[in-house]
């Protein structure tokens, strides 16, 4: 009966899974590809072309924007930054989230009171005020920006992780491996963390999206990218601001922001489902 | 006319069938008894009888009850052969009862929701139903909530909310299995006074269960109905190759074909031996009060006990994962540290264990031969990467499992293929001393015959000495040369496996015996013995911790602690163990 169960669930799982990760596969290959055979540059400016709608024949796809830029190519560049700032923001929530919160649930007692309460601590500080502080202190970087949104992130991985670690440090199989004298370091690593993978690989691909958010909202704040870069955030931020004048400004870029937000969510989901499936096994 | 008439029902999950072609029918009043290992499909059988499958199943057949056709029908339809005329009680109550409901809210709700009296009404027959399942004092614990009752009073309501609509048909699926032993004797006793006409379908694995109880038995194998007939021509005479298997699997507590064990060489050494624990708001709990014991190499000694005995708390202390507040453990002559992680490597590696669930005692991210490689991993760290292999591929044929299992995970395992790779896991090492914590109560029975004689095979080749904890006294019968009987974490006899089966000194562990339900129709049926259940180890009684359940206490045994004595070569601690004829 559960057998049955799992491989119709792990079928649709796999389903999503398999379309959205094509999807983002296919948006990140022509995000690279583009920009080298496009015969515009994203910092040309083209005054005879300011806010020029799109247009197939004068091979502005997407239009201008009111600079004169070619907006195909500033898209592209900000898939790009937008999905390496989501991505490795999350590796680094990832990174500290995982060590930080196997460590507190496998050693327990006042080491786990202690780290959890740090946790609580940093829960309380406001977002966008550490953000600020940060871009204050660093100056503006590429770089600051997936520290501050991968620190803010890792305290939710640090939580999951613990927890998860808590009941898996009771099973009988880390037990055994306690009895046979494997290690703790060892033990964390071959017995606990493989069996977090689940629930992390679930949390880390629910996280991108997440970050993705932050970065948008930090850039239209106008802490993110600095131009001439450009995220796909900043230019839904510039996109807004010739609504009026240029629809294309906003709807391509947010657009196709709406579609990376929608693709990892049901990456996730259908992770979850299919870990979910496995674990029931 | 039958009751119920199932007709080639088929129960199908897209690729697997669950059921196949089943047919059988019930008479009223009878009891009927469904009997098959794990996977045979006798819970699917229960379920389509009350259109409870799941959605993705795939039901064919027709399944007639009272003349009406009840396969395929509505849900409106079926919630009035529910409860009202077919009702069911599940193997474990406490995931069956709703936690947040009161015991008697519950039972009342199935009389108000089918109309058949009003609140007021009801509730009388409510606590009416509760004293008539033997609940001590219905008014208060009808008041009570799921949680605050035993395992034992829990399936009581539980069978009190099936039965209070008298319904025409009782199916039971595996109602014992989550008791303890004497336990799962007074419910089965129960369930044959309570039901008077009611027909009853009892699903189980546990043969002894249909020996005594049922008219008719059928045996499922794989989904399909492979013997059916009295229960007596059964036992009898098997038609199929399957029942005589399963039947020969079913424990037997008359015979024992064990040789005993002749070395006088001492392994292990526990003195006085006690664990607690802090149990916040309580005080301690005292899991295990000043317990000895002795294993002999070679030598199989089992401990038993129901729940809450401290049998897993013991070998815990013993194998230092718990400390102990008092006593010693000895290892050849030896103290050793109460902390596993003080004692010497090579201790440690003389005492190993076996878990009680396969699947969850392996890592299930890791290969078979890693899993069995790691012990060589942190005490053999010179060994070369092609050596261990070898080592593994050797000790694994010694449990018997092919090359072809090296590369596996443990989710591609069966249960017994499972418990062979713990077992691996646990003699890499070369250890003198084995500990099975309820390592076989897992698995099915012909699956458990080869588990144990696996561990036979393994001691008369190697010379292993095995703790043995189990709550089944016919496994036991089968492998523990000598018997620890423990009761609320005091040793109640130690004796040689002849003795102890055969002429028990101390009234528990006769009732223990008497509760095992034998395979044997002919065998006259004693009711149960033992009344009342195993009382919380947060409040043992006094003196004797027994004497509430004992038809022979005493006066003595309320004030004083009997002190372990030696009688014909068995320890007892029972104040009149030299007088009772048991």
């Amino acid at each position: 009966m559960i057998a049955a169960r799992q491989v119709f669930r792990r079928a649709r799982a796999n389903n999503a899974v398999f379309y959205s990760a094509s999807v983002l596969a296919a948006i990140a290959v022509v995000a690279i590809i583009t920009p080298l055979i496009s015969p515009n540059e994203y910092l040309t400016t083209d005054f005879d072309r300011i806010l020029h709608a799109p247009e197939l024949a004068a091979m502005r796809l997407f239009g201008t924007d009111d600079l004169g830029r070619d907006l195909l190519v500033r898209t592209m560049m900000g898939i790009k930054v937008t999905m390496v700032v989501a991505i490795v923001a999350s590796i680094v929530s990832l990174v500290i989230g995982v060590l930080y919160g196997a460590i507190a649930g496998y050693v327990g007692g006042r080491v786990d009171a202690l780290m959890m309460r740090i946790v609580d601590t940093l829960y309380a500080l406001p977002f966008i005020f550490f953000v600020i502080l940060l871009m204050v202190v660093f100056e503006r970087n590429f770089l600051m920006i997936f520290v501050a949104i991968g620190a803010i992130n890792w305290l939710d991985m640090a939580r999951i992780v613990r927890g998860q670690t808590i009941s898996l440090r009771e099973r009988e199989f880390v037990q055994a491996a306690r009895l046979t004298g494997v290690s703790t370091w060892r033990i964390i690593t071959r017995h606990i963390a493989p069996n977090l993978m689940g629930v992390v690989v679930v949390y880390v691909t629910l996280t991108i999206p997440q970050a993705i958010l932050v970065e948008s909202f930090l850039s239209f704040l106008g802490l993110g990218i600095q131009e001439p870069q450009t995220s796909l955030g900043a230019l839904v931020s510039g996109g807004v601001n010739q609504l009026e004048s240029a629809w294309w400004m906003l709807v391509i870029p947010g657009g196709l922001l709406a579609v990376i937000l929608m693709c990892f969510n049901f990456l996730g989901d259908g992770l979850r489902d299919f870990f979910d499936a496995r674990q029931a096994a | 006319m039958s009751l119920l008439r199932v007709d080639s029902l088929g129960v199908r999950y897209a690729e697997d069938v669950a059921v196949d072609n089943l047919s059988f029918s019930v008479k009223a009043g009878e009891s009927v008894g469904l009997v098959g290992e794990s996977g045979s499909g006798k819970t699917q059988t229960a379920l389509s009888i009350l259109g409870l499958l799941p959605r993705n199943a795939t039901v064919r057949g027709s399944i007639i009850f009272d003349g009406m056709e009840l396969q395929g029908a509505g849900e409106q339809q079926l919630d009035n052969f529910r409860a009202q005329r077919i009702s069911i009680v599940f193997q474990d109550p406490m995931l069956a009862l709703n936690p947040y409901l009161r015991i008697g809210e519950q039972i009342l709700r199935v009389l108000v929701a089918h109309g058949i009296s009003d609140r007021h009404a009801a509730a009388a027959s409510v606590l009416e139903m509760l004293s008539a399942v033997g609940l001590p004092d219905p008014r208060r614990q009808s008041r009570a909530y799921p949680h605050q009752l035993s395992g034992g009073m829990r399936q009581r309501a539980m069978i009190a909310s099936a039965l209070i609509t008298e319904p025409d048909l009782l199916i039971a699926d595996e109602p014992t299995t989550a008791l303890d032993v004497t336990v799962q004797a007074q419910i089965l006793d129960l369930l044959d006074a309570i039901r008077k006409d009611t027909a009853l379908l009892l699903i189980t694995h546990d043969l002894g269960i249909v020996a005594g109880r049922c008219e008719r038995m059928l045996v499922l194998e794989k989904g399909r109905l492979i013997e059916s007939g009295p229960t007596r021509d059964v036992f009898r005479a098997p038609q199929q190759q399957h029942t005589k298997a399963m039947l020969a699997a079913a424990p037997q507590l008359s015979r024992s074909e064990l040789p005993p064990s002749t070395s006088e060489e001492v392994l292990v050494d526990v003195d006085g031996a006690a664990v607690s624990y802090a149990e916040p708001g309580h005080g301690q709990l005292h899991a295990v009060r000043n317990v000895d014991l002795q294993l002999k190499s070679g030598e199989t000694l089992a401990i038993v006990g129901e729940s809450g005995s401290g049998k897993s708390s013991l070998v815990r202390a013993i194998l230092g994962l718990i400390p102990t507040r008092a006593g010693t453990v000895s290892f050849l002559g030896k103290k050793l540290p109460p902390d596993a992680r003080k004692r010497a490597a090579k201790t440690r590696r003389d005492l190993q264990l076996v878990f009680q669930d396969p699947i969850g005692s392996l890592n299930p991210q890791m290969r078979v031969v890693d899993i069995i490689r790691e012990p060589l991993l942190v005490h053999e760290k010179k060994l070369s990467r092609s050596d261990g292999r070898r080592c593994v591929e050797d000790m694994m044929q010694e449990v018997g499992l092919g090359e072809e299992f090296l590369e596996r995970f443990p989710h591609e395992l069966s249960g017994g293929q499972a418990q062979r790779v713990a077992i691996a896991r646990a003699l890499i090492l070369k250890p003198r001393v084995l500990v099975c914590d309820e390592a076989v109560a897992a698995l099915d029975g012909s699956v458990r015959e080869q588990i144990l004689s696996l561990l036979r095979q393994i001691q008369e080749a190697s010379g292993l000495s095995i703790l043995f904890i189990s709550h089944d006294l016919g496994v036991v019968r089968s492998i523990g040369h000598r018997v620890l009987v423990m009761y609320l974490g005091r040793l109640v006899e130690l004796g040689n496996n002849s003795e102890l089966f055969e002429k028990p000194l101390h009234p528990y562990t006769k009732a223990l015996l008497d509760a095992v339900p034998v395979p044997d129709p002919e065998r006259e049926r004693q009711t149960a013995s033992l009344a009342g259940e195993v009382p919380s180890i947060l409040t043992p009684p006094s003196g004797c911790a027994f004497h509430p359940r004992c038809q022979f206490a005493e006066s003595r045994c309320k004030i004083t602690l009997p002190e372990k004595r030696v009688l014909a070569g068995t320890t007892v601690a029972c104040h009149r163990a030299d007088e009772l004829n048991l």
